[in-house]
């Protein structure tokens, strides 16, 4: 028997300060974040969705690029712009950010060049960034849910090392680790709930729920709303619109900087949907309905932002520049990604360990050895 | 200048986890029942008492947690050390040793190390109930990015556990729990053979004998009893994995011209294995004999009151010498 769900975008508990048409529409259990959204200012709006149109325009410029052959594969993120926006410009630039692979949104808005995450799909590179220089944004994860482990131990690293919980939080460090429903079945995020609670980490929890992981409903994961289990755990738990930037911003802001004041780990559900497929290789005609992703798209961040500050008074010219950057920044990825040239040989046998290791440096020698045999043949 | 004390096995490791603790305010340790009681044998018997709970961590009792949390423990700047208690109960942490600690340096391409010790008890020889007594070395030592090595005296506890500590690359420690109350001279002053040496430890000059853990003992006994025969061996104990320092193996079998590997892991695709190889492929035209295996059957480790069937002992070694003196 499949598990009835009440619709869940509509359901009371989640907080919405947008509504779908854009107008600005509290549900009662925004209340308490209204300060945190009526603090921001109108740069700070404009920028939400400035994020989102730019990195929505690069994510189709490289849907497009492994259509022509130039990635192996691409895993978009549309749709998911509005939570991913929102939840990471809550975070300060000392924080501490765990994406898992679809967080594109997130981790270009941490300074990951965009290139670097072509490159991953690309197959030049496992890894693709250097997270010391880019706001502690880690490097993706493909093995779901093993990042909310990683995450937990820098957070108890955090807490013995007093970075943390100080009440000044100018200096005090949080962690915000992404996931979606598939990895919330996985055995790793309990395991990191636990520990999260016991050490008392300074972490937030991101849930994206975007309702299908690959082809399965969220309701083969779950028979009840995600945001429960952390309350299982004692991990305060809230389910947000995920496709209302700044509900996602609110709940997201508030959780970080209660966790950096020493009140323990905080977790998010935010309902979105993946308009996409899961990555360039997946068909979801297959197991989903247009009027799913019709009535998803009536829902589409991009358009709500819009409209939101339409209503403020934004002026046109705003929203054609911002179009303009966003084609300028596709376009920019598009030369380079044209551009980028293979990569050595001997990068294959680089940095797998910290330390020489007499195994690897021989194959390494060998290998140089057997490719300059057929150069001197050809002499 | 030298400084010897006569230490049981775990007492020394235990030694050795203190001076690294001692040295480095970073290096803590993780695991189940590890602080107050100390650990199931005891190893880190009275280091919580003396460092406190936040460097002796009584963790959750959820393995891929505890691997987990080190990988992240390493992102701030800590190196932990792991108690697994027991080889049987790693395997939940085999997705964040293998796929996640193994190639996180590779992936960081440079900029990071992750710098953790997973201390795993192997090995039969107590008669204790399943998933007690396994040997998975090889599951381990298949991994690029980790090291794997084994002491199998008391000294080589006392400083292995410390390079181990100090190595930036993430190590699987395996300690022959069968040895844990084996006495040995321990000197406090001068370093040990580095990590990834193997070491010759009975000289020989008729057929080369090679093992690790505990299977070193059992190797010197075998030695003796041939010694009573007429037959001369020579015994190395690898004491590392992955890599292996061959050299010393290679120039003994140059000598003999007849080598056994032994080890209670099952033989098949096993660390025994990949040495017979490297020396038929290295020491061709010394070879006298085909090297040797002599391991652990390939079923399951057996209930425990035929677990002296299972195991190689020095007769079944002995056996192997007889074969290899035959050709």
């Amino acid at each position: 028997m499949t598990p009835s769900f009440e619709a869940p975008a509509e359901a009371s508990d989640v907080v919405r300060v947008l509504a779908a048409d854009g107008s600005y529409a509290p549900s009662p259990t925004a209340e308490r974040y209204l300060p945190l959204i009526d603090a921001l200012t109108d740069a700070e709006l404009e920028t939400f969705y400035r994020d989102m149109v730019v990195v929505r325009a690069f994510d189709r410029q490289a849907t497009n690029l492994q259509r022509q052959g130039q990635l192996a594969l691409w895993p978009p993120s549309l749709g998911q712009e509005a939570a991913q926006v929102g939840s990471v410009r809550a975070a300060r630039t000392h924080d501490h950010v765990f994406p898992s692979y679809r967080e594109h949104v997130v981790v270009t808005t941490r300074g990951v060049d965009p290139i670097d995450i072509i490159r991953l799909m690309r197959g030049l590179t496992h890894g693709g960034w250097n997270p010391a220089d880019h706001q502690n944004t880690h490097l993706y994860t493909l093995v779901l849910g093993a990042q909310t482990l990683h995450a937990t131990g820098l957070g108890m690293g955090l807490v013995f090392d007093g970075r943390t919980g100080t009440g000044d939080p100018e200096k005090d460090e949080a962690v915000i680790v992404y996931y979606g429903d598939g990895a919330s079945s996985q055995g790793d995020v309990h395991e990191a709930m636990v520990f999260a609670a016991s050490y008392n980490t300074p972490q937030v929890f991101f849930l994206q729920n975007n309702h299908w992981a690959i082809s399965v409903p969220v309701s083969t994961q779950s028979r009840v709303p995600l945001a429960r289990r952390g309350e299982g755990y004692g991990i305060p738990s809230v389910r947000v619109d995920g496709n209302d930037v700044l509900a996602s911003y609110a709940v997201s802001k508030l959780a970080l900087d209660e966790a950096r004041s020493g009140a323990g780990p905080r977790a998010i559900e935010a309902l979105t949907y993946r308009m996409g497929a899961h990555t360039t290789s997946d068909d979801p005609t297959k197991y989903r309905t247009s009027d799913e992703e019709e009535s998803w798209a009536e829902r589409d961040p991009i358009a709500r932002m819009r409209a939101f500050l339409q209503n403020r008074g934004a002026s046109a010219s705003f929203f054609d520049e911002v179009d303009a950057a966003a084609a300028a920044y596709a376009d920019d990825v598009r030369v380079r990604t044209n551009a980028l040239g293979d990569i050595p040989t001997e990068i294959m046998f680089d940095h797998v360990y910290g330390d020489a290791h007499p195994l690897v440096q021989e194959q390494q020698r060998w290998l140089a050895e057997y490719e300059a045999s057929f150069e001197e043949g050809n002499a | 200048m030298s400084d010897i004390q006569t230490l049981p096995f775990a007492k020394a490791l235990n030694a050795g986890l203190r001076a690294a603790m001692a040295a480095d305010d970073h290096v803590l340790l993780m695991g189940e029942d590890i602080g107050p009681l100390g650990g199931v044998f005891r190893v880190t018997e009275g280091l919580h008492a003396e460092f406190g709970s936040q460097r002796v961590l009584d963790t959750p009792l959820a393995e891929s947690g505890i691997v987990g949390t080190a990988i992240g423990l390493t992102m701030a700047g800590f190196r932990p050390v792991i108690e697994i208690q027991f080889d049987g109960f790693v395997f939940p942490a085999f997705d964040q040793i293998t796929t996640q600690l193994a190639k996180l340096t590779n992936r960081h391409e440079g900029t990071a190390n992750f710098p953790v010790v997973i201390r795993i008890p192997y090995g039969g020889h107590i008669g204790a109930v399943e998933h007690h007594q396994e040997s998975p070395e090889a599951y381990f030592a298949h991994t690029p990015g980790l090291r794997v090595v084994s002491p199998s005296t008391p000294n080589d506890a006392y400083w292995m556990i410390q390079d181990a500590i100090a190595s930036p690359d993430p190590v699987i420690f395996l300690e022959p729990k069968a040895k844990y109350w084996m006495k040995g001279e321990v000197d406090v002053a001068e370093r040990a053979l580095p990590l990834h040496a193997s070491r010759v430890v009975r000289r020989g000059t008729d057929v080369t004998l090679v093992g690790h853990g505990a299977m070193v003992t059992t190797l010197l006994q075998a030695a003796a009893l041939a010694e009573g025969e007429g037959t001369s061996c020579e015994v190395i104990d690898v004491r590392s994995l992955a890599p292996i320092d061959y050299e010393p193996i290679l120039e003994s079998v140059r000598r003999t011209g007849r080598m056994i590997y032994a080890q209670e892991a099952p033989g098949n695709v096993s660390v025994g294995s990949e040495v017979a190889a490297t020396v038929m492929e290295r020491a061709f035209y010394a070879l006298e004999a085909p090297v040797l295996r002599v391991s652990g059957f390939d079923v399951p480790f057996p209930p425990a009151k035929l677990e002296g069937q299972f195991l190689p002992d020095a007769d079944r070694i002995l056996e192997a010498v007889d074969r290899v003196l035959a050709y």
